[in-house]
């Protein structure tokens, strides 16, 4: 439905994109004992550690290559044998992740070539899981970062299963997009534990960015899926992928196992969770229970309580691909019309948002084509801020970063009950804004009446 | 690049830099390009230390010529505040895509200044170069050129790419920057006797409006501030101030010299936080002034303004005293504030246990003997187990650090208040340290505390993580008690070159083996002290030891 524009810009203003190596670096945090290490100069972490510091207000493991400016011309064989041996020593990872960034992918080094040798120099660290994904940041975005990386770790760490008769019926293997926060994955662990399913995702940002209190001091990851898990997928008996961006990794997973796989685009909103549970209920032959059922009476309730409030709201959204489909299209179906809508990249679902134009730009172009066509609901990351300032609509926060609000990491959309939270917040939003901006007063009618004075509250 | 190296070698022979005129020639030459171990390191690049020095100048925009990843990841999260205009809050890129890594970014910079003065109309453009553009070989300086030509408006390039070293050289190479195409380009409407700058100091959170009540009180103006809430026109016209104060950070230290040296603008370093260092600089303020023709009774209404400000903050901060009572603090931070806040913690009724000295000067030690005695306890370098180690075993009740150590204290359910950087309120002057003991006031009394602290119903006694956790800790201590040989090998381990990655014992060998006498000697046989410098202390403190053992020890 949607057509797709590229901004021709050739200066990008407040920007909606993050780069590709961190996107990467994320995917990684959700393994087990693991430490990220992005191949670059030491600013290219060291803005990623901040951003995610700053977004789930946790310890965040990220290390870096340190490249020299001698050391990018010469090649970065030295520095990244010195990191993985420095890592291997000081932190004892159960597995290092490279993303390379855009100074080394200029220069052109051959990591993969760099980890063969590293290994057989060095016996100590001949067994230990590395992975490397190729993320150059003048290519793509946080979105692709992740989305390589995921589909990498199948490629290298699942394991071709020997024997297709192992396969266990209760198994299944849940591939989540980056849109995905701690606090979805936990929501659709429980959901699919309780049809009696054992899930195992990957990344598991749920076991390892949600905040909780680790066991011991540990420079790598507190959580998430470890290596062994990982290589076991092989034995599950359905992959589950969640947002368009996780088929690539599906496809890698069935590639190397012949496991089938289905892709959930979306599972904010009535109708999809409706196909994810019929989906959980015939792969485990068990009825969809009756706390699903009874959450979707509430997910009813609140698209009727939340309507009149959503309802004609024109929108204006900026979202990485699968977040903005996902969370516009719930929008749309409560009513609201998607009048602006801005991504970082390019992705089949943007065809299919009920939009009439979709941007690849910045948020430049959200705050002026919102201001442009009145919209009056922003729905953006917190680098939004400023432009819902100015614009004087009700802004809601989605996606990374969201540094100046605290619970990024447990805002959950999935499921009947993560729709139904959302739809609250949104309409709560609204009527707060209406409350503070548009409350009639005497002198409404004044002076052209209700409607300019609308106006210019705006 | 030529240029740019030379710059670079400019910056490290800077003689106003204490670390580098320590060093000989050639380390000089290696300069202080902090190569920090791969996989070892964390903190910033080049790049990102040049945007933090320059970006609190307000109404300039800014704009990264780079990958998305420079500007894309980073961009907005620094808390310096702004009097006026808020362009410097926007992200500019020129979101390099791989077209242009291929073909050169030249033509798209252009392009992208060109919208920028069509759509924003700043007073200035600063361009800041990255690694990418620099590898291949995009000539920002040239492009900065054309477009000041083309556009009548000043386009000012700012070469640090990451890769050329750490934060500290990138502010450095940000106010190179200023001196070469900035400083003295515009005279200001008129000049009074009491003109100042400060130079290094960026206004986070607002912190020098803080100050700066009592400077429009004495009637002193703040010419330029460099760059904290700074305005194109003024830094361009900045050369006219009388005098200058360089804020404790050393980050801008060749402004403040090579002003001097250009415009005969005197320079002390001084600090805004602490109350006696407050005084301490308005007084040095006017000391300088009235050098430079200011009358003298200029310094007299300064004694009036201190004694009054000093007065009402001690009484301020002496109302906390019943209530502190019994309460002890742990302090880790570096350089100045290791000592200059420590006076008002004191004066509040709080203990200090021990306050980190790893950043700190010879002259910061001694301030903090003179402060705390003479067995203060000064922390060199803390591991996160022991910064827990220390907060759970009640030794301290609170500790202020910076918000990388954060989650220790957090995780450990302990007070944690944050000093450096990223902090939220603002500390700086007379208020500031008012402030800061309400803070602290506040993060003790806190009834969460209680709350998180209580075990779960299910909960053993003894059996969470953090009982774990120390008894671990006392396992070690207790065979390292028992045992000699690996309490020497524990102790030689310790590191003492964190740059080069040089532990003690290392150190050690060498000064026996060589016999070594002096810093230069142990650099050229072990590398120790070859990075920042800030180890040298650290080192002189092992000759101090090691003749302190008698030398039957080592004949050993």
């Amino acid at each position: 439905m949607a057509k797709v524009t590229l901004g021709k810009k050739a200066c990008s203003v407040n920007p909606l994109k993050m780069s590709q190596p961190i996107g990467g670096a994320l995917a990684f945090m959700g393994l087990r004992g693991a430490m990220p290490l992005l191949h670059g100069s030491q600013g290219c972490t060291s803005f990623g550690l901040v951003l995610f510091v700053r977004h789930f207000k946790e310890a965040i493991p990220l290390q870096t290559t340190a490249m020299s400016e001698v050391a990018t011309v010469l090649g970065g064989y030295e520095n990244v044998e010195q990191a993985i041996l420095n890592i291997h020593k000081r932190a004892k990872p159960e597995i290092i992740g490279i993303c390379s960034t855009g100074v080394t992918e200029t220069k052109g080094d051959d990591v993969e070539g760099f980890i063969k040798l590293v290994r057989e120099n060095h016996p100590e660290v001949k067994d230990l899981p590395i992975v490397y994904v190729s993320t150059p940041d003048f290519k793509d975005a946080f979105q692709d970062g992740w989305e390589k990386t995921v589909a990498r770790i199948v490629d290298v760490l699942v394991e071709a299963p020997k024997t297709q008769t192992r396969r266990d019926p209760a198994r299944v293997n849940v591939l989540p997009g980056c849109h995905m926060t701690p606090g979805d994955i936990d929501e659709l662990r429980t959901i699919i534990e309780d049809f009696g399913l054992e899930p195992a995702f990957l990344p598991d940002l749920g076991g390892s960015l949600d905040g909780h209190i680790p066991d011991e001091f540990t420079p790598t990851t507190i959580g998430g899926i470890g290596v062994e898990d990982v290589a076991a997928m092989g034995y599950a008996s359905w992959t589950i992928a969640i947002g368009a961006q996780m088929r690539r990794a599906a496809e890698a997973m069935q590639r190397k196992t012949g496991m089938p796989f289905r892709v959930f685009e979306r599972l904010c909103g009535l109708a999809p969770n409706d196909e994810f549970m019929a989906f959980l209920s015939e792969i485990s032959g068990r009825p969809v229970p009756l706390k699903y059922r009874r959450q979707r009476g509430q997910l009813v309730d609140a698209m009727l309580d939340g309507h009149f409030h959503i309802g004609g709201r024109k929108l204006a959204i900026g979202a990485e691909p699968d977040l903005l489909y996902d969370v516009g299209s719930l929008l749309h179906e409560m009513g609201a019309h998607i009048d602006a809508a801005v991504t970082t990249t390019q992705s089949p679902v943007l065809e299919r948002l009920p939009a009439e134009d979709v941007l690849i730009g910045d948020l430049e172009d959200l705050e002026k084509l919102a201001g442009d066509k009145g919209c009056d609901l922003l729905v953006t990351h917190s680098h939004g801020r400023q432009a819902a300032t100015r614009l004087n609509i009700p802004f809601y926060r989605v996606g990374i970063p969201m540094f100046d609000r605290l619970g990024a990491g447990h805002q959950t959309t999935v499921g009947y009950r993560g729709t139904r939270t959302l739809i609250f917040s949104v309409s709560n939003l609204i009527i707060e804004d209406h409350e503070n901006n548009h409350e009639p007063t005497p002198e409404t009618w004044r002076d052209g009446g209700h409607a300019a004075n609308s106006v210019i509250a705006h | 690049m030529s240029s740019l190296s030379a710059t670079i070698q400019d910056v490290f022979n800077e003689p106003g830099c204490g670390k580098n005129a320590n060093k000989s020639e050639a380390e000089r030459k290696k300069g202080c390009t902090k190569q920090l171990q791969p996989g070892g390191a964390a903190g910033g690049c080049a790049f990102d230390g040049a945007k933090i020095a320059l970006q609190p100048l307000t109404d300039v925009a800014h704009l990264v010529h780079g990958p998305i990843a420079c500007e894309g990841n980073s961009w907005d999260n620094r808390g310096a505040k702004s009097s006026g205009s808020n362009i410097w809050r926007t992200g500019f890129t020129t979101d390099m895509n791989e077209t242009d890594v291929v073909f050169g970014g030249e033509k798209r910079l252009f392009k992208a200044v060109r919208e920028i003065i069509e759509r924003y109309d700043p007073p200035a453009i600063f361009v800041y170069q990255t690694c990418v553009p620099a590898m291949i070989g995009d000539d920002i300086d040239a492009v900065c050129k054309a477009a000041r030509e083309k556009f009548g408006k000043p386009v000012i390039p700012v070469n640090a790419p990451g890769f050329v070293g750490s934060k500290n050289l990138g502010n450095k190479l940000a106010g190179e920057a200023l001196l070469e195409h900035v400083i003295g380009t515009e005279e200001p409407e008129y000049t009074t006797p009491y003109d100042i700058n400060i130079i290094g100091e960026y206004n986070l959170s607002g912190e020098l409006w803080q100050v700066k009540p009592l400077f429009d009180e004495l009637g002193i103006r703040i010419l330029a501030c460099i760059s904290g809430d700074g305005k194109y026109k003024e830094v361009a016209s900045s050369h006219r101030a009388k005098a200058a104060m360089m804020v404790c950070s050393k980050a801008m230290i060749n402004v403040a010299r090579k002003m001097e040296e250009r415009y005969a603008i005197p320079f002390f370093e001084g600090s805004f936080y602490g109350i006696e260092d407050t005084s301490d600089s308005l007084r040095e303020i006017g000391k300088l002034l009235v050098a430079r023709g200011a009358p003298a009774e200029l310094l007299d209404r300064i004694e009036i303004v201190i004694a009054r400000e000093e007065a009402k903050a001690w009484a301020a901060i002496a109302k906390y005293k019943p209530r502190f009572n019994g309460k002890r603090v742990l302090l880790i931070t570096g350089g100045v504030k290791s000592w200059s806040v420590v006076a008002a913690l004191q004066e509040a009724g709080l203990d200090l246990v021990g306050t980190s000295v790893k950043k700190s000067t010879k002259e910061d030690k001694e301030r903090i003997k003179e402060l705390m005695g003479q067995d203060a306890h000064m922390i060199d370098d803390m591991t996160p187990r022991e910064m827990y180690k220390m907060l759970k075993e009640a030794k301290a009740d609170i500790m202020l650090s910076g918000g990388r150590s954060q989650f220790i204290a957090l995780k450990a359910m302990m007070p944690w208040l944050d000093i450096n950087q990223e902090r939220h309120n603002a500390y700086m002057g007379y208020v500031g340290m008012v402030t800061l003991v309400a803070e602290i006031d506040k993060a003790l009394y806190n009834p969460v505390w209680e709350q998180v602290r209580r075990p779960a119903p299910w909960e053993k006694a003894g059996e969470n993580w953090r009982a774990r956790a120390m008894r671990q800790m006392e396992a070690e201590a207790a065979a390292l008690a028992v045992d000699p040989v690996a309490a020497e090998a524990a102790r030689r381990e310790k590191k003492i070159c964190h740059c080069k990655s040089v532990d003690l014992g290392t150190i050690e060998d060498a000064i026996r083996a060589h016999t070594l006498t002096d810093v230069d000697g142990v650099r050229e046989h072990t590398h120790a002290s070859g990075g920042c410098g800030a180890c040298s202390q650290r080192i002189e403190e092992i000759f101090a030891d090691i003749a302190a053992v008698p030398l039957a020890v080592a004949a050993e």
